[in-house]
């Protein structure tokens, strides 16, 4: 008998002996939905809370305001990683300070010790969690592969507040609409405890975590 | 204030590495009163414990619905387990329709060996690894090594626990036995690339630690990584950690190998919404820890292209079989209840002898070796005392994001060895079991540490529950109904029990003896 079928003999054994009675459905009875509404002027300034505690740099701004608040984040950084799919207003708004930008795309992936010496990366994302203070990518292309918003020491975000949601649950439901997608979870930079419990940011992932959310 | 003199020499903690990691040492009894002499490590333990509680149930007081959450958490659990195999073969069929392979081991020895194979495979003979508790539980690194692989662990305390040639002593933070002035020297002296003006800030260690781990992320191309759960539905994987090296194993190598134990698929994309709130605030006391990565086989042109998932057994099995103690298969390794746990406080992880320490390693380490399962337990076998390493004043039961009604598993494990004691005509098991209590409750102070940080009045709460417990279950009821519980009553209750015919082996503690090392 190979492993395969061994375990799950195995299994059904176990369950022979220990299961006395189906199992019984599970109870939903938390929050699908909180009071605040996603998109809603609340649902930002509560993810703007939660971002700061993690220690992330948030901006907010107005569409108008956007290529302003673009140049003057990525005015001096030197180069900027970008994915095939960012608005070319962003593009062009990153770039008028001289910024060199850094196309990465699956097809021609940056290589590793490009991103490295990059002075940043800029993209979007596909829902923020208010409560939590969690922002979501999932490889499309206005994202780009997972690589280019971790090997770059500073990643700004570009979000608009329609993109927030309230409550965990609301945050799957729109990922679950594409599970197969590869996802990445954001709650500010990168953090380690490991040394007498004492907080230091950045370990291996972004050391700045920029947040630019347009309302 | 600790003053840092000079260079001490590295010594690895516990002092012989184990041949089993679910394994080893002595027994709880005699390894705590080992661990109770290492001031160090219990005042970095205190300090860790109580932050860490601290944190957690300000972050858990935040939701309103942080019962019903438990409440979902332990039933997708519950009906998981009842649906195995049904959800596992789903789960094989649907990272196979993306690109991934799955694999099936029996057995730590198995998954190794697979995972060697894969590994040679690649043609490469260095891989990186993200922190895991199944590959700690089978020893792969040292399995790896043996075929001339070396595997580098990633996350910043394993690094440490890795380069000082330690054993971990906490899920979460594996390294809190260690301070940053041996920390520093840990760096200095086995990291080979240190600067040599590293000062022991944790900021200056951790940046020595990313510098040193940078130019292996960029060019590794294998990794290994656990996985805190895998959606049936889907064949989505996931691994959520704070540091972003979770994120550079899993995405910038070729190659990925996946090592997972069979209980950590859930059925449906949409539990994510369950524990992606349970776990990190249960866990590190966050509203949500810094990165989370989900994949689904393999995605063109982004990330490994190659994707090996190896399903592991282990034991998990025998523990699926005990109709009490299956629930220990629920955890989802938030280390919560080592956090509020007052005999794990007092001995650190080291002392449960296991890769799992903690209440839940007192559950499931006995499980997972088959205790009593095959007749008699070996009278020598150190997990058959872990059952018995627990004031049961039930705070773990209360911080369990799933609800796993530890307190109960443990009585039930206790008969459990006892009565496979019973078999062979020998008392040892219950023994090394008084032992095992006396290690925190001989010293007055400490069991009136252990019962205030408890909450001792749970316990009469519970007493209907508890008082139908059968023998040697009705034995602790006895003591624990106490309304105070003084050392003293123990030590009479432990002579009477004593004059029963259990004597107590040379060595052991005798009460009052460790009472010198509370600080
Ligand atoms: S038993 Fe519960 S509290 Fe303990 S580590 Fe597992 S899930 Fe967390």
């Amino acid at each position: 008998m190979d492993a395969r079928e061994a375990i799950l003999a195995r299994v059904r054994d176990a369950l022979g002996r220990s299961q006395t009675e189906p199992a019984p459905p599970v109870p939903r009875g938390y929050r699908a939905h909180s009071d605040v509404v996603p998109g809603s002027g609340e649902a930002v300034d509560l993810l703007v809370d939660r971002l700061v505690d993690y220690r992330a740099n948030v901006h907010r701004c107005r569409e108008a305001e956007l290529a302003d608040t673009l140049g003057d984040l990525l005015g001096d950084v030197g180069s900027v990683v970008v994915p095939p799919g960012l608005p070319p207003e962003w593009v062009g708004a990153a770039t008028a300070g001289g910024a060199r930008t850094l196309l990465d795309t699956a097809d021609e992936p940056l290589p590793n010790a490009a991103l490295d010496t990059a002075g940043a990366v800029l993209t979007a994302a596909r829902v923020a969690i208010a409560e939590t203070g969690t922002i979501v990518l999932d490889g499309e292309p206005d994202q780009g592969r997972r690589a280019i918003t971790l090997v770059p020491d500073r990643h700004v975000c570009v979000l608009h507040a329609r993109q927030v949601v309230a409550t965990v649950p609301e945050a799957v439901a729109v990922l679950g609409q594409h599970p197969h997608r590869p996802m990445t979870w954001v709650a500010g930079p990168s953090a380690t405890s490991d040394i007498e419990l004492i907080r230091v940011e950045g370990v291996h992932g972004p050391r700045t975590l920029d947040v630019v959310i347009v309302t | 204030m600790t003053t840092f003199l000079g260079m001490p020499r590295v010594a690895p903690q516990p002092a012989t590495a184990p041949q089993d990691p679910l394994r080893w040492g002595p027994d709880f009894p005699t390894a705590a009163h080992e661990t109770l002499g290492n001031g160090q490590m219990r005042t970095n333990l205190r300090h860790a414990t109580r932050t860490i509680r601290d944190k957690r149930l300000r972050m858990v007081s935040e939701l309103p619905d942080w019962e019903e959450l438990r409440e979902a958490g332990s039933a997708i659990k519950h009906w998981t387990m009842s649906h195995l195999p049904e959800l596992l073969v789903q789960l094989e069929e649907n990272v196979t329709a993306r690109g991934g392979v799955v694999h099936w081991a029996r057995d730590a020895a198995e998954a190794n060996r697979i995972v060697a194979d894969l590994v040679r495979a690649t043609g490469e003979s260095e891989v990186v690894k993200v922190k895991s508790m199944a590959t700690q539980e089978t020893g792969l690194n040292e399995h790896l090594a043996a075929e001339g692989i070396t595997a580098t662990e990633t996350d910043l305390a394993e690094l440490i626990v890795q380069l000082a040639g330690d054993m971990p002593s906490h899920v979460l933070v594996p390294a809190i036995h260690r301070n940053r002035d041996e920390i520093r020297a840990i760096f200095t002296e086995r990291m080979g690339d240190a600067p040599a003006d590293l000062t022991s800030e944790p900021r200056a260690l951790a940046m020595a630690a990313r510098a040193h781990l940078r130019a292996k992320f960029l060019t590794a191309r294998v990794a290994i990584s656990g996985a805190n759960l895998a959606v049936a539905e889907t064949g989505t994987v996931s691994v959520f950690e704070s540091e972003g090296n979770g994120r550079m194993c899993l995405t910038l190598p070729d190659t990925l190998i996946t090592v997972m134990g069979i209980e950590k698929v859930v059925p449906a994309f949409q539990d994510l919404e369950v524990f992606t709130q349970l776990l990190p605030r249960s866990s590190t006391g966050e509203r949500m820890n810094p990165y989370t990565t989900m994949w689904t086989g393999v995605t063109p042109g982004d990330g490994p292209q190659a994707f090996h998932l190896v399903l592991l057994d282990n034991g998990r099995t025998k523990a699926l079989a005990d109709e009490v103690g299956r629930q220990a298969l629920h955890c989802i390794r938030c280390s919560a209840c080592m956090n509020v746990c007052p005999v794990y406080e007092h001995t650190g992880g080291h002392a449960y002898g296991s890769v799992y320490p903690g209440p839940i390693g007192a559950i499931l380490t006995p499980q997972l070796t088959g205790m009593g399962t095959r007749g008699a337990t070996d009278p020598h076998d150190p997990t058959a005392s872990l059952p018995f390493a627990s004031s049961l004043c039930g705070a773990c039961y209360e911080a369990c994001p799933v609800k796993i009604d530890i307190p109960t598993a443990l009585v039930h494990l206790r008969n459990r060895a006892v009565e496979s004691q019973q078999r062979r005509l020998l008392p040892t098991g219950w023994e090394a079991g008084m032992r095992a209590a006396s290690a925190v409750m001989s010293s007055g102070s400490r069991f009136a540490v252990a019962a205030r940080a408890a909450g001792l009045g749970r316990i009469v709460a519970r007493h209907d529950r508890i008082a139908r417990l059968p023998y040697p279950g009705s034995l602790w009821t006895g003591v624990r109904d106490l309304p105070a519980p003084p050392a003293q009553s123990f030590r009479t209750w432990w002579k009477e029990h004593q004059a029963d015919g259990a004597t107590r082996p040379a060595g052991a503690p005798s009460p009052g003896s460790t009472a010198g090392n509370e600080a």
